[in-house]
């Protein structure tokens, strides 16, 4: 039985702006199920639907259509049901810059109903579970990000949530705070608590996600473990750069485009990328190709296929260009 | 009883983050001071104007200064609300188990409480200044105060979390509490005023509230304006409660 469940869900906006009373059609029908004790990933540029999709199903936001249950409770009859199981940290974070971290976290665990005397309890496992002693006790407005962002997670998990939800858990924050939360978010899951992320770094995709759906435009056009996503590009992805002179990159183009090896080609300036079949034969091939034809080759590197290529195949676009 | 210990941390939480901005502290005990101080020697010349109210000019100005914060000082209440949608802590609230109810009121409780404390010094202030006032008709003008606070501090949340700006809130809030202030006699009695006017004003309610404060406050309680006042306010404030609940229980999306 999946701990989340999610099927057609619907939500549109009434747009603002130039085109004024039309619809924008945020999420155009979803479709998930995530397992108990998975840290499940929703990977997509900005305004591809996933802070609005994260919103429906922490309750924030009605959905125009669809249906989803999360942690046994129906999403539109049993909201304060579904409440009390997940937790969820927005984007913007939610802590009170006003109180302390650890009155805060006192404050949260009492509105999940734990007496005074728990709520102390809890609020100390956390502040020792995620590194939070040197500065819980200052106002939250004088943290810094990742202080903040710690602070922001211990929030959502004060009343041990079987989900938690986190939107953009680590926008902004510097590359050692990045991994210190990915470690706290995978010991989480290492105590059972279903995680559901959404980002818009491949690279944390990769490495936290037990899998990922990738949404782009309300649509999920791709759902798999990171891995399985990448093997469905086989073959390797060789990146070439040719002396920019006259029309080389055209004419290794042509040149290329004949090799049955060569399964996709991408052309962006001077850089060719080919998904290639076996990566170690197609590089003598091609350099002599090339060479035959008059192009000079700068550089050429021979990589396994990211996740970066797997949006690419998927959307049209690349997700690490924007 | 659920519903009163989350009420109380919520509105505990309220209190605690007004005490800690100082400057606000500063400006909410300052302002009306200031009010005091400066406006009501201006009309200490009107006392012999021909329609001029009697008992005086801290008798005729204070009563309007307290329906004058209580007007205004809760209507920019909406904007400490856009702040913390802005932070995340109003998605955060909703997402709890929490009431919404308890959250809406722990809110507004904290306004009201806020504007009582204002008034009271307002009222010390102006006690030695040649105030006079009949303490029962104070305890019914604290009443109706009550009232203007949750009606004004619920329109602005419901505002607040339907505009989620701070500029189109202050926009709104000029425009709608500009009018009402003219009209209400705050600063000048309404008796000094054309008969046109004195026929508008007759639909606010705030200038019911003016002149019934004016009558508690001389011990006049046979004024009509007081239970039309009451019933009023009292009416509007329960429409607003109820309009702002709906606006938060429809969330911050």
């Amino acid at each position: 039985m999946a701990i989340i469940s999610v099927r057609d869900l619907r939500k549109s906006y009434k747009s603002k702006g130039k085109k004024r009373g039309g619809l924008i059609e945020a999420v155009k029908g979803i479709d998930l199920d995530v397992q108990k004790g998975e840290i499940f990933g929703f990977l997509g540029p900005n305004g591809a639907g996933k802070s609005t999709t994260l919103k429906m199903l922490s309750t924030l936001l009605a959905p125009d259509g669809g249906k989803a249950t999360i942690a046994g409770f129906d999403l539109l009859a049993h909201p304060a049901g579904v409440r009390r199981r997940i937790g969820y940290v927005s984007q913007a974070g939610g802590a009170d810059g006003s109180a302390t971290g650890r009155e805060d976290l006192m404050l949260q665990a009492q509105l999940f109903g734990l007496s005074n005397e728990k709520a102390k309890r809890r609020a100390e496992e956390l502040i020792k579970a995620l590194e939070l002693d040197s500065f819980v006790d200052r106002f939250s407005r004088t943290y810094s990000g990742g202080q903040r962002r710690k602070l922001d997670i211990a929030l959502g998990m004060v009343h041990q949530p079987e989900v938690l939800f986190l939107d953009e858990p680590t926008t902004g924050l510097d590359p050692v705070s990045r991994s210190q939360l990915w470690s706290q978010i995978r010991l989480l899951r290492s105590q059972g608590t279903t995680v559901f992320l959404t980002t818009h770094y491949m690279d944390e995709a990769d490495v936290l996600c037990g899998r990922i759906a990738i949404i782009d435009k309300g649509r999920i056009v791709a759902e798999d473990s990171p891995a399985g996503l990448k093997r469905q590009i086989s073959g390797d992805i060789l990146s070439l750069t040719v002396n920019h002179v006259d029309n080389a990159v055209q004419v290794s183009q042509e040149a290329l485009q004949g090799l049955e090896f060569v399964r996709e080609m991408d052309a962006d300036g001077s850089h060719l990328k080919l998904v290639v079949v076996h990566g170690g034969e197609a590089i003598p091939v091609v350099l002599r190709l090339l060479e035959s034809r008059g192009v000079g080759v700068a550089d050429i590197t021979l990589s396994r296929p990211s996740l970066d290529d797997v949006f690419l195949r998927m959307t049209g676009h690349s997700l690490a260009k924007e | 009883m659920r519903f009163f210990k989350e009420f109380r941390l919520l509105f505990v939480r309220a209190v605690k983050g007004s005490l800690r901005n100082p400057v606000w502290l500063f400006l909410g005990l300052f302002q009306p001071a200031l009010y005091l101080l400066l406006f009501a020697p201006l009309l200490q010349g009107l006392g012999k104007v021909p329609g001029f109210p009697t008992g005086g000019a801290y008798t005729v100005f204070t009563p309007g200064l307290l329906v004058m914060i209580a007007l205004f000082g809760t209507a920019y209440a909406g904007f400490g609300l856009v702040d913390q949608i802005r932070s995340g802590l109003v998605e955060r609230l909703l997402v709890t188990p929490a009431s919404r109810l308890a959250i809406l009121l722990g809110y507004v409780t904290r306004d009201v409480v806020v504007l009582l404390v204002q008034s009271c010094v307002i009222i010390t202030i102006a006690l030695p200044m040649g105030l006079s006032v009949s303490l029962p008709g104070l305890l019914v003008t604290f009443a109706m105060m009550m009232l203007t606070g949750t009606l004004m501090a619920s329109c602005s949340y419901a505002l607040a979390l339907i505009v989620k700006r701070e500029d189109t809130l202050a926009s709104i809030l000029n425009t709608v509490a500009t009018p009402l202030l003219l009209l209400s006699g705050i600063t000048l009695p309404l008796t000094l005023a054309p008969k046109i006017i004195r026929s508008i004003a007759s639909v606010n309610p705030f200038a019911y509230e003016v002149s019934a404060s004016r009558s508690l406050f001389l011990g006049n309680f046979a004024d009509s304006a007081i239970p039309v006042g009451l019933a009023f306010l009292g009416g509007l404030a329960v429409l607003a409660f109820v309009w702002a609940a709906r606006s938060f229980r429809k969330g911050t999306a």
